[in-house]
């Protein structure tokens, strides 16, 4: 019976069920193989597409890897020095409250140099999304440790493995950030598989969701992988982000309707 | 039950390769293909005709290149 | 109409003229010798009469960049600060530079460097109109030398920021933003919808409706054939900003055989210098610069030609003075006199040193 079914017949408009939405645009991602960048970006789009937001929507590149996220999101995008997305992103917002904005940033620019930035803007409640890009790891300036580099792991500057008496331990901001006032949804979330995609979609339109409810930050986590800097294949880097990142940085909800999640 | 037949198409100039695809793929339709694209990756193919047009391929795709059809059969 | 007249403090004139102005949004962080802005502005809650935004931001870093945000939209915002908190924000004015975006500075500047002092300086000068942050670039730097020119600086700044898409920065120091003098009080500018915004700044991240591309803001270009065209492009625009807003003024210089080059709260006191001078029968003139940036060059060479000295008084160790040389014609009798650390110098020992070096020997 199948050999019955030609190629004409099923590849017709009214048969697509998954297309690329038309708010990334056709350049080629500057991500590497693999990366979960691309799969963070087509999400953020795709919830801002469904949701009808298209021309409200006001996006913010971070310095690191996403520094071109403005090439692939077919939104207005501001591009913002090292570590300040949320001092743009709060400016817009308070200026254009009725907009649509986000702070999109890895884990050197939200957690490291931005910290300041990150921590008021929340505390302050501010109305903005921030999508936070975890991947351990300096990806751009080639696999330097980041503020969220496990214990033990090996980076560029951290060639022997992260030693917690001299280098310091890996932060866990979005449980930092889930403790001020000002934030009303914080989760974490991962793109690494297809059932892991879709929990990240419904996240991301949450925390969309609660921006236009005027209530306070929504913050949304992704641990994702870096084959490269990890030195792995893709699927290798993550299974390897299973095993290892995902123990110290579990998936979940942390805090939903401005309540922590009480953990059992 | 109604049976279903997917299948998909593959922007294969943009694909890199990273089989991140082939891991999600409940049928084992997708293999990669012998020949390289213009950067020189190895692209992604339906090869099996086993595809029921789940779309586990497509949402994990970090680089958004497979667009899914299914139809009733 | 009668204008409204007004006795104000310098700082405090600003930030009612910047509400005047039709300004959008403040993002500040408080610092000596000029908090009475953002305080004033909490103050008057211009939220509530036009809907500008005033926010207390966690420092500098975060002012500025909130700036860049706001200016990114296509809206009238500002800071003010004092040199500490400027030498914080210069990556951010090369950042703005770089995606020419307006924005309106004011920094109440002090004796430094480090923490310096509270008390007003003039040595920012270098950092003010040399760039200040990376890259090649400049900003409108203007210097007023009165409550009134504070005043009025806000409305300037903010037309000029727009007419060129770069930040303006208003230079004065701690004695013109803390002294009180009266003021004319402007009528009130309203803000811009935000449909006037998108019609007079196609560029602004807005939102894409209407159909249009999406627009980006950024400094940012990896080919680097294509950031030197924008690099050369920002060049042509500070070369028209210095033929056409050169801005200067001119005390007794007509019958002028020396002459005070000086800005801000210098110039004032140097009034006093021309007038012992000139009660000794030595034709003393003073030349005020207004804009540092873009510099008078043409009037100080003519200057330089058509006396027998001249005069730079800074409360600095001379650092406008290295421009005027640089465009005085060679020969020129130029010397330097300044205090330092917030000290203000008296007229009478500016006096002294013009007597000493350009009128005894």
């Amino acid at each position: 019976m199948d050999g019955t079914i030609t190629k004409e017949a099923i590849f017709k408009p009214e048969n697509i069920v998954y297309k690329k939405t038309s708010l990334m645009t056709d350049n080629i991602l500057s991500y590497c193989p693999g990366c979960g960048h691309g799969t963070a970006h087509r999400l953020i789009m795709e919830v801002i597409d469904e949701m009808g937001l298209e021309s409200e929507t006001i996006g913010i590149a971070p310095v690191g890897c996403s520094v071109l996220a403005y090439e692939f999101m077919n939104v207005d995008m501001q591009q913002a020095a090292h570590g300040r997305a949320p001092a743009h992103a709060t400016a817009i917002k308070r200026l254009m409250p009725h907009k649509t904005v986000f702070a999109y940033q890895g884990d050197g620019d939200l957690a490291a140099i931005g910290t300041a930035e990150t921590i008021h803007a929340c505390n302050r409640g501010e109305n903005f999304t921030t999508f936070f890009i975890n991947n351990g790891i300096y990806g751009m300036t080639g696999g330097q440790m980041a503020p969220t580099t496990l214990p033990g792991m090996k980076s560029s500057t951290s060639p022997y493995g992260r030693d917690l008496k001299s280098m310091g331990h890996p932060i866990k901001m979005t449980e930092l950030v889930a403790q001020l006032p000002g934030t009303y949804y914080v989760t974490r979330q991962a793109v690494h598989t297809p059932a892991a995609v879709r929990k990240a979609k419904k996240a991301i339109r949450k925390a969309i969701e609660i921006q236009q409810m005027n209530v306070g930050l929504s913050f949304v986590e992704i641990v994702s992988n870096c084959n490269s800097g990890w030195k792995m294949a893709p699927v290798q880097s993550n299974h390897w982000m299973e095993e290892n990142m995902f123990p110290f940085y579990p998936l979940g909800d942390i805090k939903v309707d401005g309540k922590l999640i009480e953990k059992k | 039950m109604a049976k279903v037949k997917g299948d998909i198409v593959v922007d294969t100039e943009k694909c890199k390769g990273c089989e991140v695809c082939i891991d999600a793929c409940p049928t084992h339709t997708i293999a990669m293909s012998e020949d390289v694209n213009g950067k020189g990756y190895h692209y992604m193919q339906n090869i099996y005709d086993a595809c029921t047009g789940c779309t586990n391929c497509a949402i994990v795709c970090p680089d958004g290149v497979i667009t899914v059809y299914r139809i009733k059969v | 109409m009668e204008k409204e007249l007004r006795l104000m403090k310098g700082n405090e004139a600003f930030a009612e003229a910047v509400i005047r102005a039709g300004a959008d949004g403040y993002f500040g962080y408080p610092i000596t010798p000029q908090s009475e802005v953002m305080e004033y502005l909490m103050a008057q809650k211009p939220e509530e009469q036009t809907g500008m935004i005033v926010l207390q931001a966690e420092s500098e870093v975060a002012s500025i960049n909130m700036l860049y945000g706001g200016a990114g939209c296509g809206k009238r915002v500002l800071t003010s600060s004092s040199s500490p908190g400027i030498s914080l924000m210069q990556e951010g004015l090369s950042y703005l530079a770089g995606a020419e975006l307006p924005c309106l500075i004011m920094n109440a500047a002090r004796g430094g460097p480090g923490l310096g002092t509270i008390q007003p300086g003039q040595a920012d000068y270098f950092q003010s109109v040399k760039g200040g942050g990376h890259g090649d670039y400049r900003i409108i730097v203007i210097a007023p030398a009165s409550v009134q020119e504070m005043y009025d600086s806000a409305k300037i700044g903010f037309d000029l920021a727009f007419k060129y898409r770069t930040p303006v920065l208003v230079l004065t120091d701690g004695a013109t933003g803390q002294m009180m003098e009266k003021v004319y009080i402007g009528e009130q500018h309203p803000r811009l919808t935000e449909e006037e915004i998108k019609e007079k700044y196609p560029w602004a991240t807005t939102g894409k409706s209407g159909g249009r591309e999406r627009n980006i803001i950024t400094s940012l270009d990896l080919d680097p054939y294509r950031h030197e065209r924008h690099n050369i492009k920002l060049q042509e625009k500070y070369k028209t900003i210095e033929e056409n807003e050169v801005v200067f003024e001119e005390i007794n210089i007509e019958d002028a055989d020396y002459a005070i080059v000086a800005y801000g709260t210098t110039s004032r006191i140097c009034q006093k210098t021309m007038q012992l001078a000139r009660e000794k029968g030595i034709k003393l003139g003073i030349f005020r610069l207004i804009s540092l940036w873009p510099f008078p060059k043409k009037e100080i060479r003519e200057l330089s030609k058509k006396v027998k000295g001249i005069l730079c008084v800074e409360m600095s160790a001379g650092q406008m003075i290295e421009d005027v040389r640089l465009n005085s014609v060679d020969g020129a009798h130029i010397q330097h006199y300044g205090r330092m650390g917030g000290v203000i110098p008296s007229p009478t020992e500016i006096f002294d040193f013009f007597e000493k070096n350009y009128i005894k020997d």
